[in-house]
């Protein structure tokens, strides 16, 4: 490509992104009319995308360039109750075996299903302290965008990428154009940072941020948790973007300080300077902006099937024939069908028949005493399956030394153990066809949580409030 | 790699918007450890019912996928473009891809080509009133023609070379092995590493 704007805008004397910053720090090489050669300082690895990348390194003599910026985690496949036991479905235990094998035969560190530091990928890259500011991290996964909440550049690959990674460390890449998205205000009581990005993806659509990487900011990003970020960010892939970002800052640092793999000593001072420099200048440039208020949002839901298709729950299921676009208003037709719902039929009317909390949008700990402050006390209403699945093994054991795994028991919810669960369809924890849930996770894709299954995607606030009530609903609704 | 130069096909009218990488190839098909054999898996809920595109004997053979805007959304799961290519489709046209998509595609040789929406409303027209239409992708001259349409594509010369030669990337950075190292060699020392602490 010739002379881009992109180009100009990393150039010294203009202000430049922290992306931009970022991008320019990890440039391998450059050259005319080619993509930058960007290194990649921490690559992460799952069963489901490495074994042809793996397979492929075989094929053609090739050793993992540096198995000590690699991290590897089974985490798709695994069944979150007996995991003391082989996995019985023998497809699912295959490919965890694949992964170990290859871990072994490459020199990976891996943490296996029932290992303390086992968990949902984008769980434990932060909670280990790998996941830094002003890093490069990649991973055969879509919501490896989640690492971006520390102010790093991260994003999901395909295979073949994983096998270039692992045989060069780095990724041929043209640097994607830079959205900011503004959030001013204050969040009112029981809204989210889900609900910020529900709210955002429905404003801008699934391909709103295509080609772009996001960059979050405003009062609104800065007052929130890493966790509350993470959610973000993790979800910016459904907005269609390569990645999202949220500038370091005390609450970043704080978060770090003291993990196993943050630096220490002058090393810490040293790393600080640096994550202090990365914030973007305050006349960068950016190729697209976009405002929310966080004041005016409410709880949101998703009425469809895809993540834009969202509202707030105080509002009803839209009717398509009043979409101006006629794409949107048949893909709207499509929704309503394959998700049994009428038009006007208010959100919080809809019943479900199973809750699922968990997943590495809304598995972490704070998400999980969120869910707990609501059902604290609180009884599942009758007929309803609720799911708490911990993002790692990391967050079971910290939700356990503060109790929360006997509220949830209490409140006749099921405790599990870490993994991807139900927010997709490759493990036990599956819908059946027809059935309806209240789902953290970021997918409410037709069959996302199994063939058949209809979701709604929530805050975890909402979906245990929905436990409760047996139909959408916000934690103000209960008595 | 196949190298892709100019293909001529027929083309598949698939009017639907936001086909995400889930649709294309459900996750239970994602625990094989091959990268062949994914034909089965391609579309499996929806070629359940009879009426779906792919299940219309005027569109059988048929290797040019026309999809609405937003194909490929979602998943990064690469068994998306081998299951396409697996069911013998060498080219997918649409007003806007999912980005990982189409950056797997283009890896592995599946051309996705991005043309106007309204002329992929056209295209598809054309092709539900006459599907033996002869649809031509022609990298080389970077443009989808049929009829007496030649409709330009953009697409970057880097990537149009490699596919053109069918190149390996891995083969090609690894020409660049001195500026790895030299790389490695002033990166800082206090970046993390995963070895266990």
């Amino acid at each position: 490509m010739g002379e881009t704007e992109t180009a100009v805008r990393g150039r010294a004397g203009v202000g430049r992104t922290m992306a931009d910053k970022i991008w320019e720090e990890h440039v391998v090489r450059r050259a005319d009319g080619e993509p930058d050669l960007l290194y990649i300082d921490l690559h992460l690895v799952h069963e489901v995308t490495s074994p042809q990348a793996f397979d492929g390194l075989r094929l053609n003599g090739r050793r993992v360039r540096r198995p000590d910026l690699t991290l590897a985690t089974e985490d798709h496949n695994v069944p979150t109750v007996g995991i003391d036991q082989p996995i019985a479905d023998p497809v699912s235990r295959t490919q965890v075996e694949t992964l170990r094998r290859n871990c072994a035969e490459f020199g990976i560190r891996l943490h296996p299903m029932g290992d303390r530091n086992q968990g949902i990928v984008h769980v434990i890259g932060p909670q280990l302290g790998l996941t830094q500011p002003g890093m490069t991290i990649v991973c055969g996964d879509s919501h490896t965008s989640t690492h971006g909440a520390f102010g790093a550049l991260a994003f999901g690959i395909g295979t073949s990428e994983v096998e270039h990674v692992l045989a060069t460390q780095t990724l041929p890449q043209y640097k994607p154009k830079m959205m900011a998205v503004t959030v001013n205000g204050t969040l009112p009581p029981g809204v989210t940072s889900k609900d910020i990005i529900l709210a955002l993806i429905a404003k801008i659509g699934t391909g709103g941020g295509q080609g772009h990487i996001i960059e979050y900011r405003g009062e609104a990003i800065a007052s929130l948790s890493m966790e509350a970020r993470m959610t973000i960010c993790n979800m910016s892939i459904e907005a269609g973007a390569r990645a999202g970002m949220i500038a370091p800052d005390d609450t970043t640092f704080a978060y770090l300080e003291g993990r196993p793999h943050a630096p220490s000593g002058r090393a810490w001072e040293q790393a600080l300077d640096y994550w202090r420099s990365l914030p973007s200048d305050p006349d960068a440039v950016f190729d697209e902006e976009v405002f929310l208020d966080a004041g005016s949002l409410s709880p949101y839901v998703t009425w469809g099937t895809n993540p834009g298709q969202g509202a707030p729950l105080d509002g009803v299921v839209p009717d398509p024939s009043t979409f101006s676009d006629p794409i949107e208003r048949a893909a709207a037709e499509r929704a309503l069908q394959y998700m049994d719902l009428q038009p006007g039929t208010p959100l919080r009317a809809i019943r479900v028949d199973t809750v699922f909390i968990g997943s590495c949008t809304n598995g972490r700990i704070e998400d999980l005493r969120a869910a707990a402050s609501i059902l604290r006390g609180r009884k599942v209403a009758d007929g309803v399956r609720v799911l708490v699945v911990p993002g790692s093994m990391a967050v079971k054991e910290q939700a356990e030394a503060e109790g929360l795994d006997e509220i949830f028991r209490a409140a006749g919810a099921e405790w599990r153990s870490a993994g991807c669960s139900m927010c997709l369809g490759m493990n036990p924890d599956q819908l059946a066809p027809g059935q309806r849930s209240a789902s953290t996770s970021n997918r409410n894709f037709e069959g996302r949580q199994g063939k058949g299954g209809r979701t709604h995607l929530v805050s975890p606030l909402v979906a245990a409030a929905t436990a409760v009530t047996g139909h959408l609903s916000a934690p103000s609704d209960l008595t | 790699m196949e190298r892709f130069t100019v293909h001529t096909g027929r083309g598949v009218p698939l009017r639907r918007s936001n086909v995400d990488t889930d649709q294309i190839i459900p996750a239970v098909y994602l625990k094989r450890v091959t990268r062949t054999g994914f034909a089965d898996g391609l579309f499996a809920a929806w070629r359940q019912d009879p009426a779906f595109v792919l299940n219309q004997p005027q569109y059988a053979g048929a290797d040019i996928l026309i999809a609405g805007p937003d194909f490929g959304t979602g998943s990064s799961r690469e068994h998306a473009v081998w299951a396409l290519q697996d069911y013998g489709f060498k080219a997918v046209l649409s007003p806007r891809f999912g980005d990982i998509f189409r950056n797997n595609a283009l890896k592995g040789g599946l051309l996705a080509v991005v043309l106007p929406e309204a002329e992929v409303e056209r295209l598809w027209a054309h092709v539900e009133a006459d599907p033996t239409t002869p649809i031509t992708v022609d990298l080389v001259e970077r443009e989808v023609r049929y009829g007496e349409v030649r409709l330009p594509f953009d697409i970057d010369d880097y990537t149009r070379w490699r596919l053109m030669e069918g190149l390996d990337d891995i083969g090609l950075t690894l020409r660049h092995l001195d500026d790895i190292e030299a790389f490695e060699r002033r990166r800082p020392s206090w970046k993390p590493t995963t070895v266990a602490g």
